[in-house]
């Protein structure tokens, strides 16, 4: 008997997510093209570092990973 | 059940999806001005625009028993053109005695710029100078974070905002927190890939409670889901939330924060 019933719930779906997740890095991996210098391959690999840690606030980290930082001054450079 | 989608664009939708709403159990909706796809030229294009939000979606709305409520302003992505964006504010006093005119929006930021920041404080007068409520526009992806915490220290640095009246829209797990820390309400958008799932939206509500926080679809003429928001109620029913919870974030929410405008009509039956 499992004792998590939101694992029951969302195995298949993280499941899913996951081979999904892996078949488009092998699709980028493909590419001839592909720049292993373009900065979005190393967004995404520190992305994936954030979802591998268990504080339970993975999804505000990597949305703020994949952020603009905020400038609190920003006033004083915009709207002069 | 029945529901309210605060947010949807439906000059952007055929009168199918007026019936499929409907058919959903949508009871009433708000469509904010927003942009078309392409910039307006003239102030004569939003004239005509607002006459639409004003006049003709609330009559194709009704044939489907769906109140039609809507926001006026203009948009952030057209804000650059300074010039054009003050001689619309000018104008949409005109509009403002329209009966199902809920306040100014979706006004807000793009990319964060100089003139968009200009213009949406112009509209923040604007909004205070006709006592309207303000609806709010975060910009989309890695400019979010840093355009809603520029819209949060403008709202917040003006006294004259009662917060109470104002809905900041689009919000995520990065920035959900600090809206409704800030006293303001709070959309969270279902929309597919650039904004949020029904799953998370949900795992936010569990996280945030439901105060103050409102889910809608922004259904517009982009890949979008104008039935997201049952969307929200079938993923709320599978985690086994009460009908009351649910309730409260696709009706109750919607209506208690719209009751602050004249224009609202709060008639309807509870089921």
């Amino acid at each position: 008997m499992n004792k998590n019933p939101v694992l029951d719930r969302e195995f298949l779906e993280i499941r899913s997510l996951i081979v999904q997740l892996a078949a488009a890095l092998d699709r980028v991996q493909r590419c001839p093209d592909s720049s292993k210098t373009d900065k979005r391959r190393g967004q995404i690999e520190s992305a994936i570092r954030l979802v591998l840690h268990s504080d339970g606030n993975r999804a505000e980290q990597v949305q703020l990973l994949f952020s603009r930082d905020f400038d609190p001054d920003w006033k004083q450079s915009l709207l002069k | 059940m029945e529901y309210i989608d605060p947010h949807i664009h439906m000059v952007s939708r055929t009168t199918d999806d007026y019936e499929t709403l409907a058919r959903m159990g949508c009871v009433a909706l708000s469509e904010p001005a927003f942009w078309a796809g392409f910039d307006r030229s003239t102030v004569h294009g939003f004239r005509d625009y607002f006459r639409q939000l004003t006049e003709i979606e609330p009559g194709r709305a009704a044939q489907y028993g769906i109140r039609h409520y809507t926001w006026l302003c203009i948009n952030a992505k057209e804000a650059e053109n300074v010039s054009l964006s003050r001689e619309v504010i000018a104008m949409i006093p005109e509009f403002l005695k329209c009966s199902n005119v809920l306040g100014i929006g979706e006004i807000g930021l793009n990319k964060n710029t100089r003139n968009e920041a200009t213009v949406f404080l112009e509209h923040l007068d604007l909004a205070v100078e006709h006592d309207q409520q303000i609806l709010i526009h975060t910009p989309h992806l890695e400019d979010k974070y840093q355009g809603t915490q520029m819209i949060l220290d403008m709202l917040c640095n003006d006294s004259r905002i009662n917060r109470e009246r104002v809905l900041v829209d689009h919000c995520e797990e990065h920035t959900l927190g600090a809206v409704l820390a800030a006293g303001y309400w709070a959309g969270m958008t279902l929309y597919p890939v650039t904004k949020c799932t029904p799953a998370r939206a949900v795992d936010m509500i569990e996280r945030f409670g439901t105060e103050r926080i409102c889910v809608n679809s922004a259904g517009d003429w982009g890949p979008s889901r104008p039935t997201a928001v049952p969307d929200l109620i079938m993923e709320m029913r599978r985690r086994g939330h009460p009908a009351e919870m649910i309730r409260k974030i696709v009706l109750d929410n919607p209506r208690r924060f719209f009751s602050q405008s004249p224009n609202f009509v709060d008639d309807w039956k509870r089921e």
